[in-house]
């Protein structure tokens, strides 16, 4: 039972369609034919891009290293398969403008041999810091979309002393079934890496959030933390955006982050149940992550289903693995239909942020043209983190960039749940990611400008330093010569 | 405009349209049209039919003026919406005339001249209202008797017609005042509530509806009923329609138990004139109301109490047209200092404290 306490806990956000059932009673594949060719893009984590260790023409094992990690924040990346390498170079990324990023291509032996010894560790036999560098080594990001190396997170929460955990079971976006899946046929797996995390957190306990309509999911969870009491198993209402991390946080404990702050500052820090499952199989099995699982639905897919899925491969292959009807696919939606990104082409790589690959159809996505705004205030109602997207819409179409900013611009996580609201079919969201992007572009170029006027403000000041060490030079040399011709004179003069 | 290719998400939406809205509204109002119609007979269907073909013929006229598409415009339902409330609010057997204009006022100086759905100040149908009530104060405080359809005393088509195009002239004793209008005369004559109340007002009737007044003021009970099913359908929130109705019943119960001879009681109140209408469907037009959950009942608590003190100490029987009128006028200034709390904010805006 939910609580009506906890309910008033729960602000804006909508109840979009789930359309889950297609796949969440399907186990999930792992029949899926080991691509011929695999295309590992370099960047696939917050933070710098690995730096490649392998030369083309090496043979590589499945879980070798590829490259990596640079700087503070990244994380390394590992070969999905053994075979060659046949080429580094710039490759499409799987984002709307499909911007090339640099990427291993690999062709495949249909070995699938692994290079480590399955050797089994025992976690809690490590240091805390000796799992966070494994977990790090094994290119262990959030999984949840967020991709952030969870080997930081994991220092992080060491650093700040977190008093819980909370793991992200929500999967609140339609359509997508990866992690209830995973929860309900791995979930000792994910228990597992939870107490790894904890162990290399240092952290006292943790609560999994899991939304009520993944009943199944929920007792599979429940059972398999039944014997560890630091780990408490809790419903949530199916709600979205509940994976949002600060609603989750204050629907769980209560708690709210401010504005300027992180999880981190209330106690708290969040994973998701993949990242935990990739966790489990880094520490316990030597197991870099090299492969996902990853919905594939909408209306246009033949066979939806959940699928293991190899880091790089293309997503083509995986419309046709589900046959995919392409002519019936309007729009191609990696990620969920609320959050995710359309892509314009299907020839782009499975990363490890690839939660889902939705298919379409017209009928799925069809919105009427954009009318006026009838301030009915839905968007309001909807907005979780308690802003005003039809002002900020407004003064964004007005070019007051800025004073969007005052009422809040910065506050917006993208959600989604005003555009879905909107019966105006207004693209809200639309607005607030151009403004964002406008407004760092202009930091961007207003930097710019600062900086050349530095530098010409340097070059002058070295102008004017040398001018006037010129012209001290020439009067002490003026002076020399004076009192030179002083002496002469009075020379003479005797 | 901006370049909105859609790249990004939601790739979905909820099934709602601002004619899908405007539509519910209309259904929400079926109950009640009807039976005003039944009531007050044929000079009533004419007048209902001309307001509303009036208001569509405006909307056509300044959309193909300002070069506008006009047939998206009339399919969503917001110009039929308008007549319909304004149609509603009139005296049922006014002269056609009083339709077209009342029409054209809350098309044109309502809406089209603020730039069309969305962005006027004031509600159209409220602002022709009190529009026709100013210039023609004869025709619109002239109400038919009760005469239902059918009824010996209910005029025939014919008559109907005579009625809605020649006028009232030798028909003059089938009307009469408004509860309300009546008991202002009476107590501007000193004459007790007790005494005068009980000639003209029987609660039951009142609530069902069986009395004099606007399409729209006879039926409390329908027009709960209607409101219902937009609460239900969540069209509109409870936040306005409870504000001004507690409101409401809270002065006049204070009011009426500091002196039942000169205050009305809150039934009285509560079941005549367009108190219902006005709370469920003219209150709650979401282009002239606050944004905001408090925004919302701040509007509807002062609506309350300004519909109460027009009733009871202003010139004008009828408060509700004019206290959604002003209120309209306030609710930019609601909207501008009651906002949500933003997330990890406090009210202020600043971020909260550890
Ligand atoms: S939901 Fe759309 S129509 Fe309604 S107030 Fe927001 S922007 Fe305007
Ligand atoms: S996208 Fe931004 S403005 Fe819209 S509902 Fe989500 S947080 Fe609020």
């Amino acid at each position: 039972m939910i609580s009506l306490m906890q309910s008033f806990r729960i602000r804006g956000g909508v109840h979009p369609d789930p359309k889950k059932t297609a796949t969440t009673d399907l186990s999930i594949a792992s029949d899926f034919p080991l691509p011929k060719k695999l295309y590992i893009p370099l960047q696939q984590h917050v933070g710098k891009p690995a730096e490649p260790v392998v030369r083309v023409g090496d043979y590589v094992y499945k879980g070798q290293l590829l490259a990596h990690s640079q700087g503070m924040i990244s994380a390394p990346v590992h070969a999905p398969s053994s075979g060659v390498v046949t080429d580094i170079a710039d490759y499409p990324a799987p984002h709307p403008s499909a911007l090339p990023i640099r990427t291993v291509f690999m062709e495949t032996d249909g070995k699938d041999a692994w290079q480590l010894l399955q050797t089994h560790t025992d976690p809690f036999a490590l240091s805390a810091e000796e799992i966070s560098l494994r977990v790090g080594a094994a290119g262990v990001v959030g999984m949840g979309g967020a991709t952030f190396p969870a080997a930081v997170k994991l220092n992080l929460g060491r650093k700040n002393k977190i008093s819980t955990l909370l793991i992200n079971g929500g999967e609140c976006e339609p359509y997508l079934t990866c992690d209830d899946r995973l929860m309900q046929e791995s979930a000792d797996g994910i228990i597992d890496g939870i107490r790894i995390m904890l162990h290399g957190m240092e952290t006292p306990q943790a609560i999994v959030g899991i939304e009520d309509n993944k009943p199944a999911a929920f007792r599979a969870m429940k059972n398999a933390a039944a014997d560890y009491r630091q780990i408490e198993v809790r419903q949530v209402p199916t709600h979205y955006p509940m994976g949002w991390d600060r609603q989750l946080i204050r629907y769980l404990t209560g708690k709210e982050v401010p504005a300027d702050g992180r999880a981190t500052d209330v106690g708290v820090l969040m994973h998701n149940v993949a990242t935990a499952y990739a966790i489990h199989k880094a520490i316990r099995h030597n197991r870099p992550l090299v492969d996902r699982v990853v919905t594939i639905a909408g209306g246009a897919a033949g066979s939806p289903g959940n699928i293991w899925v190899p880091i790089g491969t293309l997503i083509s292959e995986l419309l046709d693995y589900c046959r995919v009807n392409r002519t019936r696919m309007a729009r191609l939606v990696m990620g969920g239909p609320m959050m995710g990104d359309a892509l314009p082409i299907a020839e782009l790589p499975v990363v490890k942020a690839t939660s889902g690959i939705l298919a379409l159809t017209q009928d799925e996505i069809t919105r009427g043209s954009e009318q006026a705004c009838i301030r009915c205030a839905r968007c309001i109602s909807a907005c979780p983190a308690g802003l005003l997207p039809v002002d900020m819409a407004n003064r964004i179409r007005s070019n007051q960039l800025e004073s969007a900013v005052d009422i809040g611009l910065k506050d917006c996580i993208s959600c989604g749940s005003c555009s879905y609201v909107c019966p105006s079919n207004i693209p809200l969201v639309h607005y607030f990611k151009y403004a964002a992007g406008e407004l760092a572009a202009r930091q961007q170029a207003q930097h710019k400008t600062e900086q050349t006027k530095k530098l010409i403000d340097e070059r002058n000041k070295r102008i004017e330093r040398i001018e006037k060490q010129k012209a001290e030079e020439a009067a002490r040399e003026l002076a020399a010569k004076v009192a030179k011709y002083t002496a002469d004179q009075a020379e003479q003069v005797i | 405009m901006l370049n909105v290719k859609p790249t990004t998400g939601p790739h979905t939406t909820e099934n709602l349209s601002i004619g899908g809205i405007m539509r519910q509204v209309i259904y929400a109002l079926i109950p009640a049209t009807l039976f005003g119609l039944y009531l007050f007979g044929w000079p009533a269907i004419n007048l209902f039919l001309i307001t509303i073909f009036s208001a569509l013929f405006f909307e056509y006229f300044c959309l193909k003026l300002a070069d506008k598409p006009a047939l998206p415009a009339l399919k969503d339902s917001s110009a039929l919406l308008t007549a319909w409330l304004l149609a509603m609010s009139l005296p049922p057997w006014a002269p056609w005339w009083v339709g077209v204009i009342g029409a054209g006022l809350a098309i044109i100086l309502g809406k089209q001249v603020y730039g069309g759905l969305g962005q006027n100040l004031f509600n159209p149908a409220m602002l022709a209202r009190v529009a026709l009530l100013i210039s023609f104060p004869l025709e619109l405080t002239t109400w038919a008797n009760v005469a239902p359809w059918l009824s010996e005393s209910a005029p025939d088509f014919k008559t109907g017609l005579h009625i809605t195009f020649m006028g009232l002239d030798n028909i003059d004793s089938s009307t009469g005042a408004t509860v309300l209008g009546y008991v202002k005369t009476e107590l501007s004559q000193k004459h007790p509530l007790s005494a005068s109340l009980a000639d003209i007002y029987n609660s039951n009737n009142a609530w069902l509806g069986f009395m004099r007044g606007s399409l729209s003021e006879t039926s409390a009970i329908l027009l709960i009923l209607g409101g219902g099913w937009l609460l239900f359908k969540k069209i509109i929130t409870w936040h306005i329609p409870l504000s001004i109705i507690i409101s409401v019943a809270l002065i006049s119960a204070v009011f009426h138990a500091l002196n039942p001879e000169i205050y009305l009681s809150p039934s009285v109140h509560l079941s005549s004139g367009a108190l219902m209408c006005a709370a469920f469907f003219i209150a709650t037009d979401y282009v002239t109301s606050p944004n905001t959950p408090l925004g919302q009942l701040i509007f509807g608590s002062a609506c309350g109490l300004l519909i109460f003190t027009i009733r009871t100490w202003g010139g004008y029987p009828e408060g509700a047209a004019f206290a959604i009128l002003l209120m309209n006028a306030l609710t930019p200034l609601i909207d501008h200092y009651v906002k949500p709390r933003i997330y990890g904010r406090d009210r202020q805006g600043r971020p909260l404290e550890l």
